[in-house]
């Protein structure tokens, strides 16, 4: 599970950045793609990767507790 | 159960308490101001107010109870943790010059915001909740342990980790040091070193008293005076120039038009006449050089005439005046006259360049210098990131949360704050720009706004903002204007049209943001010395009265010594304060993060790991560092010196690792420490 997530912030984090290049031709809401996935996009899935980890933990913790009792 | 409930909610009755009459001071204020109140006042009563506020906080919670002292008795709320460790982020550096620099550097200057948001991924997955677990004081006292040898206490690794914890929060300390000076007698006339021991007062009530606790509960409210501070000028720059007062959405609608005026400007007469200045400029300066050492000597005879010519005729005081300076600042020596006339050449050439527009990635002359600037960008993303994940002052944090679930939803909510910022910064640079290249740029000199004026004469020696008719036509050019990015966020209200109550409120806001910032690395230093090397090396035996008397004398001590530090204002300081990310990634990363997934990783590798990392990557620093005496042909792949610990991770890595194998196994006390940290805990 962290190893998933840490690929996924590794993609986020050094993929993009390194093709930004490639993908600034591309354009959402008006923004250049790359501009946008730097200034905001990536920041916005570190977040959901930490809320994602925190939850699924949460539950992973809970269903350690039931099966020791 | 029950009690934490009623804590939180009285906690949120508290704060929204707070926030309330924070928000009938800024009305009042601005009636005052409507009255008539002078700008003075209004920047004297924002600065005292808030500060007697952090010091009442502080007296409120003074405590001298050791787990109190240290973590804030380990009770507090994931969302208040969050809320004070963004606090404890958000710098001066974030307040005031991120969003100068965005708006300086474009996109190159996203590195920060990646940077610093992804590490906290690296946190939250690979290091806090495994800390909140092992439920000590300090970061060191995890690693000693971890590390502590077959039958050891760890010494070496506490020490090193201790002189870690001290060199990177120091540099990081006197900064926002500087920065409180710097605010304090920017807004209230006073001089720059009362501003700092004003800041330090506040500082020291608080975190003296209470420690950890104190610290707590002032950043959560200085937290909700940062992001008013941020949000208010930006959404009214917003709705003004898109009618959409949430910035973050509105910008994009913003950028494409940015563009255009870009491209426009880039092809204006105007604006390439002020270039061709500057271009002759710079070949004049090369002429001079060229022409060293006779140069200097004409040049100075030729500054010495043109003096006594004017005191002859009788010209004005003002000629006269400047007559003379220009003799003072003559170079003293043909040495000196080389090096100021290259700077000046430099910046003359940079001057000249055309606009590099705002949302082009890695733009460069050709696809070599472009792919250099994406490695370096690169380069950044990865040290900002990795030193996030090593800053004792923010891991320490991970202590003070009732559980390891609260740690990591703390850090989720910590990333959350932060990014209620973090998100606005970039759209407050697009906006600001949009600003001025389509108003300012294009007006009349003789119509500038007052806002200009203002901040020009705020600082006369390196004026924050120039604004000088190069081509005499009597029209703005965006090449005659040369701008700190440090004004950008202190000038934002102005800009806007909002009044100078809202002006105060950023000032205040930058304070809070450096004060924050400041409080928690004090503690980490002194909690660094006193718990770990006082009370962990040399007197084990001390009752806990004793030791937390002893961390508070000792970070009045530190106080006072960063003080001294930032009054002398030392601009090296200020330059490797980025680089303190580096340090911090180098050496504490590898065995923070092979500590709790390598069980094989031992005493012997961490303390080679940490001294490699650290070794490679100041060498890396003087090597390269124009300011620390390297110069930038030294460079490894073209990679710039702030990014040394791209190669001091990996060489901290790879000693831990190697020197681990080459040495004994660990013993079953720490293997079994390894299984508990990483064990789910039970609820």
């Amino acid at each position: 599970m962290t190893a998933m997530l840490l690929t996924l912030w590794l993609v986020t984090g050094f993929c993009t950045a390194y093709f930004a290049r490639e993908l600034a031709t591309l354009s959402v809401f008006g923004w250049p793609l790359s501009f946008y996935l730097a200034a905001q996009g990536s920041s916005l899935v570190y977040l959901a990767i930490i809320g994602c980890y925190a939850w699924r933990m949460r539950r992973l913790d809970r269903d350690f507790d039931e099966e020791r009792q | 159960m029950k009690a934490e409930r009623t804590f939180f909610q009285r906690l949120r009755r508290y704060y929204a308490l707070f926030t309330a009459g924070f928000a009938a001071f800024l009305v009042a204020l601005a009636v005052l101001e409507q009255e008539g109140m002078s700008r003075a006042w209004i920047g004297y009563l924002f600065m005292f107010a808030t500060i007697i506020l952090y010091a009442s906080i502080g007296v409120l919670s003074r405590t001298s109870n050791v787990l109190e002292y240290y973590v804030a008795g380990r009770r507090v709320p994931a969302v208040f943790n969050g809320m004070a460790t963004a606090a404890d982020w958000i710098s001066a550096a974030s307040f005031i010059s991120l969003a100068g620099g965005l708006y300086l550097h474009g996109f190159d200057g996203l590195a920060y915001i990646m940077g610093w948001t992804g590490g906290y991924v690296l946190v939250a997955l690979l290091i806090a909740p495994y800390l909140r677990k092992f439920s000590q004081y300090t970061i060191p006292d995890f690693l000693a342990e971890r590390y502590a040898g077959n039958g050891g206490r760890g010494r070496a690794v506490r020490i090193l980790a201790v002189a870690a914890t001290i060199i990177v929060s120091f540099t990081y300390v006197v900064a926002q040091i500087y920065a409180v000076g710097l605010i304090a007698s920017r807004f209230t006339g006073v001089d720059f070193s009362v501003g700092i021991f004003l800041g330090l007062a506040s500082i020291l009530v608080c975190s003296f008293l209470g420690g950890m606790r104190a610290i707590t509960w002032t950043q959560v409210a200085q937290y909700i005076i940062i992001l008013v501070a941020f949000l208010i000028p930006a959404m009214w720059l917003s709705a003004k120039h898109s009618g959409n007062p949430i910035p973050q959405v509105a910008y994009g609608k913003l950028l494409p038009r940015l563009g255009a005026r870009e491209a426009q400007l880039n092809r204006d007469p105007g604006e390439l006449e002020v270039r061709g200045v500057f271009r002759q400029r710079a070949d004049e300066y090369q002429a001079r050089l060229d022409a060293l050492p006779a140069s200097w000597d004409s040049g100075r005879i030729a500054a010495q005439r043109k003096l006594d010519i004017v005191k002859q005729h009788g010209a004005s005081l003002v000629d006269i005046r400047s007559a003379e300076r220009a003799v003072l600042a003559y170079p003293k020596n043909p040495d000196d006259a080389a090096r100021l006339w290259a700077d000046a050449r430099a910046q003359n050439l940079a001057r000249a360049e055309p606009i590099t527009p705002h949302a082009t990635p890695f733009p460069g002359a050709d696809r070599a210098q472009s792919d250099a600037k994406r490695n370096n960008f690169l380069a950044l993303v990865f040290c900002l990131m990795l030193g996030t994940a090593a800053l004792p002052h923010i891991l320490m944090r991970a202590y003070t949360t009732p559980s390891v679930h609260e740690t990591r939803v703390s850090v989720f909510w910590t990333l959350f704050f932060i990014l209620l910022i973090y998100l606005t910064i970039p759209a407050l640079a697009v906006l600001v720009k949009y600003d001025i290249y389509s108003v300012l740029v294009g007006s009349r000199y003789d119509q500038l706004p007052s806002w200009v004026s203002y901040w020009a004469n705020v600082d006369k020696v390196n004026p924050l903002i120039s604004i000088v008719d190069v081509n005499h036509d009597g029209i703005v050019q965006l090449a005659e204007i040369a701008i700190d990015g440090d004004v950008l966020v202190l000038a934002t209200p102005e800009i806007a049209g909002l009044p100078y109550v809202i002006s105060g409120l950023v000032a205040a806001g930058g304070l809070a943001a450096a004060l924050s910032t400041a409080d928690g690395l004090l503690l980490a230093i002194s909690n660094a010395l006193s718990h770990d090397v006082y009370y962990k090396l040399v007197d084990p035996t001390a009752s806990t009265q004793k030791r937390v008397t002893i961390s508070k004398l000792l970070l009045l001590a530190v106080a006072f010594i960063a003080a001294y530090a930032a009054s002398q204002k030392p601009a090296d300081i200020l330059s490797v304060v980025a680089a303190a990310f580096s340090l911090a990634a180098s050496t504490l990363f590898p065995a923070l993060v092979l500590g709790v997934f390598w069980k094989r990783a031992n005493y012997q590798g961490a303390v080679a790991g940490m001294l490699a990392g650290f070794g490679v990557c100041v060498y890396y620093m003087l090597h390269t560092n124009p300011v620390l005496g390297g110069s930038a042909a030294g460079q490894w792949l073209h990679i710039e010196a702030i990014s040394a610990g791209i190669f001091g991770v990996p060489a901290g890595l790879l000693t831990l690792a190697g020197v681990s194998l080459l040495t004994p196994a660990p013993d079953r006390r720490t293997r079994a420490l390894i299984a508990y940290v990483r064990a789910p805990e039970q609820q």
